[in-house]
């Protein structure tokens, strides 16, 4: 494997991608829940409401941070690594981007300073409504950015010119590509049960250290939110299985060389086996040490038993995705995915019999699986992204035809310079998230009430107000 | 009525890209001038007049480089590879200095003074980044077959550093009017000091940035007159009216000369916002209607007609509604932010 430019580029991008993904995954959910919570802190005036609230909008602010940072360098990375990509293509992927930014992330940067900043300058109405919209902005910032991905997955709705650029014919199919509702519904729904899934773990490991001793500040809050966490995958994650299921069947519609790659089916036939685990070897075109259930893929895929479902064979060896990432990445997302069903299940199964708050070997449960979203969101994009291999616009456009004409000491550079920026930030970034996470909600009320009302936990916190003669404040 | 939806978009793209230097410009401003504060108290405030906004103001560089990307994609894909390294410098000091406003306040000892560092340097080196990219775009780039054709290094001349030292005084110069209208006591006559210091170097840098300008490349100095056909000729009915732009720039920053002495605590940062103008306007004559210098105009970048029509139904919606709850956020946390009482971490 020769490391040229390509190799490079798209190894700076799935880093570079893969850390930015963490933070949206996480932040989704998140702003949602701060919502919840500070709209039940207004509607039922319990406090517990306002401290989770205060508490876990440090974390978003850290996360949020992150994200904006790493996102930045993605909206510039498609100019430098990928500029072929956007020459051809802008004229149809282009606006998706650009109603991103507008529809999106001005919403959700100018919000934020009023949300983080701001909490008792507008009053507790338009502090909640400032909450509301970073949510909203964040959940259409998906909307655009998987619509774009999917119109990548699943084209449809341009011509190309015959200067070899792309020209939309009708956005509505663009946009509304046919992957586009099934993924966006996966990617939305793995980021409820991403952020579930951290607070189930932070709430859980503060309910644990706390379990033995006397009630102290803080421990209602998190029972509070433990509870919530585990409702929300209760109810979510089974949802997740069908939604999973339902891009499963698009891609067997319209990608069925992604789908042969996952299932790790080389032959196309009826009747096709559920292949459990094997190791795929695309020189050999086979699976080493397969271990299939026999005759019930075909009914796994919803597809009557004697219709042919294609394997990989199907297509020319060079348009073949590599079977491997596919392969195993998707079985870590349905392991993980059913993991979290189990989750949800027996939580409320305890929650129903009064004894969740007891049961130590469930709580350690409820933590181990808190970094368990992260890791399947990271899977899941590397089966869906690896899967559209060797094409970036799939059937239409090849990954190697989308490159800049940059050399690969540029990108070798960019890309060492990334690894040791992103390793400072982010290790700094997880350590204070882990530190407060540690700490509880109790660090919400640990640091002195503001004396001028301002959002406790931000930098004004504690900075005076407002003080110039005829200015109002 | 048909409308020019190509020359729309390259005016909306102006007006993107020239909020952003001049909002950005303020914020990374205040992280250029950190080093130069007293205390950690001092850079609290700093920071606090900047938290609630900067992640705004970055956002236009974000529609800058999306709306690039959407409207004239020919440009984006030249420009990018051929500022690949500045670019990459840009991004990485915008990730120092962006994380660095929580994390300062969450560090404790060793790690703050680490991240004070980062918000300074992350500061400094997206102001320099950006001056290199300024400085390689005025020089020309190379372009083939519609692809970036020059070298690694091209974007790398006395000339562009030169422009890099220019950026680096203009965002010292917004960001200390901008600490001027917003802080008091001694930090505010700190900034006046920094203020007029920066004005000071922007004079110089400007005027020998213009001069310099002319030099790189004829087309711009027969834009503005002078020496049609490589003579020492000007023609003073085309520099005339130019003039005009430099005689904006020399105004602003003598309003934030005299304003400054006179205690005035808002026009110096009208001044700094006319010198910025000024050298817009200045790039903006040189260079219409050329997007890729000097081989590529707007209308041969330009995305499809359909595209162009699609952003601007939405745009000419949103983007009023951005600038009117932009508006509200400034005025929400508008006046003095004083650094007194008990700050401590």
């Amino acid at each position: 494997m020769e490391f040229d430019a390509l190799l490079l580029s798209r190894l700076q991008f799935a880093f570079t991608i893969a850390f930015h993904i963490l933070f949206p995954a996480f932040t989704i959910g998140l702003a949602a829940f701060l919502a919840v919570l500070e709209g039940l802190w207004l509607w039922t005036k319990r406090d517990a409401f306002k401290v989770l609230y205060l508490f876990w909008v440090k974390i978003f602010a850290l996360s949020f941070g992150m994200g904006v940072v790493s996102g930045v360098v993605l909206s510039y990375q498609f100019g430098t690594n990928w500029s072929e990509f956007i020459r051809l293509t802008g004229g149809v992927i282009g606006p998706l981007l650009a109603y991103e930014v507008l529809t999106a992330f001005f919403l959700e940067a100018s919000f934020l300073g009023v949300m983080l900043f701001g909490w008792k300058k507008v009053g507790p109405r338009l502090h909640f409504l400032a909450t509301v919209l970073v949510a909203v902005g964040t959940t259409i910032s998906a909307f655009w950015i998987l619509s774009a991905n999917s119109w990548m997955q699943t084209p449809q709705g341009f011509e190309i010119m015959a200067d070899g650029r792309f020209q939309a014919t009708d956005y509505w199919q663009v946009i509304f590509n046919p992957s586009f509702p099934s993924r966006l519904t996966h990617m939305l729904l793995a980021a409820f049960l991403t952020t579930g899934l951290v607070v189930g773990a932070a709430s859980a490991y503060r309910v644990l250290k706390e379990r033995a001793g006397p009630p102290v500040a803080g421990w209602t809050e998190s029972r509070i939110s433990l509870v919530m966490a585990l409702g929300l995958i209760a109810v979510l994650a089974p949802l997740q299985l069908l939604a999973g299921h339902w891009s499963g069947e698009v891609a067997h519609e319209y990608q069925p060389s992604k789908l042969a790659a996952i299932e790790g089916y080389w032959e196309s036939r009826a009747d096709q086996p559920l292949v459990l685990f094997g190791i795929p070897d695309r020189e050999a075109q086979t699976n080493h040490l397969e271990v299939a259930l026999p005759g019930v893929g075909n009914w796994i895929q919803n597809v009557p038993r004697d219709e042919v479902i294609q394997g990989l064979d199907a297509v020319p060896r060079e348009d073949q995705p590599p079977p491997f990432i596919p392969f195993f990445g998707f079985r870590v997302m349905v392991g993980l995915g059913l993991l979290m069903i189990l989750l949800g299940g027996v939580g409320a199964v305890l929650l129903w019999r009064r004894r969740l708050f007891e049961s130590r070997w469930f709580l350690r449960f409820c933590v181990a699986m808190g970094p368990a979203g992260f890791i399947a969101v990271l899977a899941g994009w590397m089966v869906t992204e690896v899967g559209r291999q060797p094409w970036v616009v799939y059937g239409v456009l090849r990954t190697r035809d989308a490159l800049s004409p940059v050399t690969a000491g540029e990108v070798a550079t960019s890309l060492i310079a990334y690894m040791i920026v992103y390793a400072i930030v982010f290790s700094a970034g997880a350590i204070f998230i882990l530190r407060l996470m540690a700490e509880g909600p109790v660090a919400a009320l640990a640091e002195p009430a503001p004396p001028q009302d301002r959002a406790p936990g931000s930098p004004l916190a504690r900075a005076p107000e407002n003080t110039t003669p005829g200015e109002g404040g | 009525m048909m409308l020019d939806l190509q020359l729309i978009w390259a005016g909306l793209i102006a007006v993107a890209v020239l909020l952003y230097v001049t909002l950005d410009g303020f914020d990374l401003g205040v992280g250029i001038l950190f080093p130069f504060a007293r205390s950690k108290e001092e850079r609290d405030v700093m920071m606090n007049t900047i938290a609630p906004v900067w992640d705004g103001n970055e956002t236009w560089l974000v529609l800058g480089g999306g709306g690039l990307l959407a409207a004239f994609p020919l440009a984006y894909s030249v420009l990018m590879p051929a500022l690949y390294l500045p670019v990459l410098l840009m991004l990485a000091g915008l990730i120092l200095r962006g994380v660095a406003f929580e994390f300062r306040f969450r560090a404790r000892n060793r790690g703050r003074k680490f991240w004070t560092q980062m918000f300074a340097g992350g500061s400094i080196l997206t102001a320099v980044a950006q001056g290199l990219i300024l400085g390689g775009f005025i020089q020309g780039v190379t372009v083939e077959n519609q692809r970036f054709a020059g070298g690694t290094f091209d974007w790398l001349t006395p000339y562009t550093l030169l422009v890099a030292a220019g950026v680096v005084a203009g965002y010292a110069l917004l960001g200390g009017a901008w600490l001027m209208m917003k802080t008091t006591d001694n930090l505010h006559g700190d900034a006046r000091r920094w203020t007029l210091a920066a004005a000071a170097a922007v004079g110089a840098l400007l005027a020998a940035v213009s001069v310099a300008t002319l030099f790189v490349h004829p087309r711009i100095a027969e834009r503005w007159g002078f020496g049609a056909g490589g003579s020492l000729t000007v023609d003073w009915s085309v520099l005339t009216p130019l003039l005009l732009i430099p005689a904006l720039g020399l105004a602003g920053l003598a309003l934030v000369a005299v304003m400054a002495r006179r205690g005035s605590h808002r026009w110096p940062f009208a001044g700094a916002l006319a010198v910025f103008l000024s050298g817009y306007m200045g790039l903006a004559a040189s260079f219409m209607p050329t997007i890729v210098p000097y081989d590529i105009d707007f209308r041969q970048a330009a995305a499809p007609d359909n595209a162009l029509g699609l952003m601007l139904v939405g745009t000419s919606v949103i983007l009023p509604l951005i600038l009117a709850y932009t508006g509200w956020v400034y005025w929400v946390f508008r006046g003095k932010i004083s650094e007194e009482t008990g700050y401590h971490h």
